[in-house]
């Protein structure tokens, strides 16, 4: 079963193929960090502008790169939110409509069901049940995840997601956009323990996050006097350690709580090194085990929209041939439905 | 010559199949959810038709300008539908669409770009075509002109419901007026036609909207020389 995956939710045009007996066959994303850049964070209209120039183009990239005919593709999955409006409808209406030219069903997915996914991608993938953490610019949450469609959220962030604390904190230092994987690069230059951060909800109880009064910890430093530039790095590594110690601590506590053994990380945030570090230390030492979406899997992708669509199918849901471009820009991941 | 159209340009969307001489159209009217109907339409104009996509000469849309969103749903579909059947797209400017829909020879169209704006575009229609007098443009409803050369005028479009005044300043040089007149599809499939015949039909790729108003951000340099904040 071939399916062809097509993502553009936010900042990322992606395309796929997978096959169900051979796994992923193609595989493209255009970023568009540099397009965004200029503004300092993502322009909505400018991101649907730029997928729309692309989309196709990618389509027939992927297509060669499998060595694949359109004619040979089984079903057409598609993001359908969360994200952008009109980015995911650019999307939605290309996938749609080519599904409709080639006469296959089509399958809207969710974005973070494609992510919390993208692990078993992997040459070394977990089996369910698992707990996930979810970790973007966009969402920190975590989930009792015991079968394809079965997501029980345990907690998530009630502000800012991990993602938007790396990118807000990072404009605050004035490294450049996107400032996440910036500021995680200056926190590998300094080191930690100068400055006293606060671990927000470290000991509320739940699992739930919040990320944004960390922010506040970071600008109250910085424009108290005596502060130095010279003192960024010292002060990145001591933002990162708190949202990493934050994320680990909540991570083993679902782990704890679900009686569960196998920690799935995927999104973005899921590509920072001291958190990959950290994870598998605390994990090991309990004998419980993190697994990883590929590298190139932790951003958005279409590889794991693909993938969700091929999972979705084989067990049972028949996609539709209705042809309705409908996308659901917010999307409670605990309404999707089991396939 | 056998033809899809689609246009989604403003609230009143249509989709139309043109097959020689005969022009069929369906229109979805409504609030929004145009996109939740579109590919339904397409497939039931197709059935009605007794057409395949495959069996088409091209694909074409209303590329505008008007409603980002709206373009951008008939470019989607229609590169969606280009690939999978493998037939080259026709972009055709709404303000023609919609200009090819008055009589005589001399015609603008006007349409309601919203934030105090309008989109114009001028046109002279010859024997066996439209023909572009003045390029699809955006500007403040007092900026509108109609062309020195040529006349009198029939204007059609949504701006001169937004903005009666345009008629009052328009009076002395025109032939007639329709402020109710929108795009539609069966004009699109019509213009598409000298795109086929000439050849000129895009690969999806290269199939994209007209927006015209192109300026939708401020950067943080701009913020910043404005007096606002990074």
């Amino acid at each position: 079963m071939k399916v062809l995956g097509i993502e553009s939710s936010c900042d990322e045009t992606g395309v796929a193929l997978y096959d169900s007996a051979r796994g992923l066959l193609g595989h493209r994303v255009h970023s568009q960090i540099d397009l965004h850049a200029a503004y300092g964070g993502v322009v909505p209209e400018l991101a649907s502008r730029d997928h729309i120039r692309r989309l196709p183009l990618l389509v027939r990239e992927t297509l060669a790169e499998a060595g694949c005919a359109l004619s040979e593709i089984d079903a057409l999955a598609y993001t359908a939110g969360p994200g952008l409006a009109g980015a995911l409808l650019v999307g939605a209406g290309a996938a749609e409509a080519l599904a409709l030219a080639l006469d296959v069903p089509a399958l809207p997915i969710h974005h973070l069901e494609g992510h919390l996914l993208s692990p078993l991608l992997a040459a070394d993938a977990p089996d369910f049940p698992f707990v996930a953490l979810l970790v973007s610019g966009g969402h920190t949450q975590l989930m009792r995840v015991t079968g394809v469609g079965e997501y029980e959220l345990l907690g998530e962030s009630l502000d800012d997601a991990a993602g938007e604390a790396f990118d807000k904190t990072a404009k605050l230092l004035g490294l450049g956009y996107p400032g996440g994987p910036q500021l995680a690069a200056l926190a590998a230059t300094g080191s930690a323990g100068r400055f006293r951060l606060p671990r927000p909800m470290l000991n509320s109880g739940d699992l739930d996050f919040s990320f944004s009064g960390l922010k506040t910890a970071v600008l109250n430093v910085v424009s108290a006097p005596g502060w130095q530039a010279a003192d960024a790095a010292d002060l990145a590594a001591d933002f990162q350690q708190a949202v990493v110690e934050v994320l680990v601590r909540k991570a083993l506590a679902a782990l704890r709580s679900t009686g569960l053994q196998r920690l799935v990380v995927a999104g973005g945030v899921g590509a920072n090194r001291e958190l990959r570090a950290q994870l598998d230390r605390a994990a090991a030492r309990r004998g419980w085990r993190v697994y990883y979406p590929e590298a190139e899997l932790c951003t958005d992708n279409g590889a794991m929209i693909a993938f969700a669509g091929a999972l979705r199918l084989a067990a049972g849901a028949g996609g539709s041939r209705e042809g309705r471009i409908a996308i659901r820009p917010r999307w409670p991941l605990a309404e999707l439905m089991r396939p | 010559m056998k033809i899809l159209a689609i246009e989604t340009s403003c609230e009143h969307a249509s989709v139309a199949l043109l097959a020689d001489e005969c022009v069929r159209q369906r229109t979805l009217e409504g609030q929004g959810a145009h996109s939740e109907r579109l590919l339904g339409e397409i497939r039931a104009l197709l059935a009605e038709g007794g057409m395949k996509l495959r069996g088409l000469d091209a694909i074409a849309f209303g590329s505008g300008p008007g409603a980002f969103t709206g373009l951008r749903l008939a470019c989607a579909v229609a590169q969606g539908l280009a690939l999978g059947s493998g037939l080259g797209v026709a972009p055709v400017c709404s303000l023609a669409a919609l200009a090819e829909q008055g009589e005589g020879e001399w015609l603008l169209a006007a349409t309601d770009a919203r934030m105090g704006e309008v989109y114009g575009a001028a046109y002279r229609r010859t024997e066996n075509a439209l023909v572009e007098v003045a390029a699809p443009h955006c500007v403040p409803p007092e900026a509108l002109e109609l062309p020195v050369a040529g006349g009198p005028w029939r204007v059609l479009g949504s701006a001169l419901r937004a903005y009666p005044a345009l008629i009052e300043r328009f009076a002395p040089k025109l032939a007639g007026w329709d402020a109710d007149a929108v795009p539609r599809a069966a004009q699109v499939a019509l213009l598409a036609r000298h795109q086929v015949r000439a050849g000129r039909l895009l690969p999806a790729e290269l199939a994209a909207p007209l927006y015209v108003r192109d300026k939708v951000a401020l950067t943080t340099a701009e913020r910043l020389a404005r007096g606002g904040r990074a």
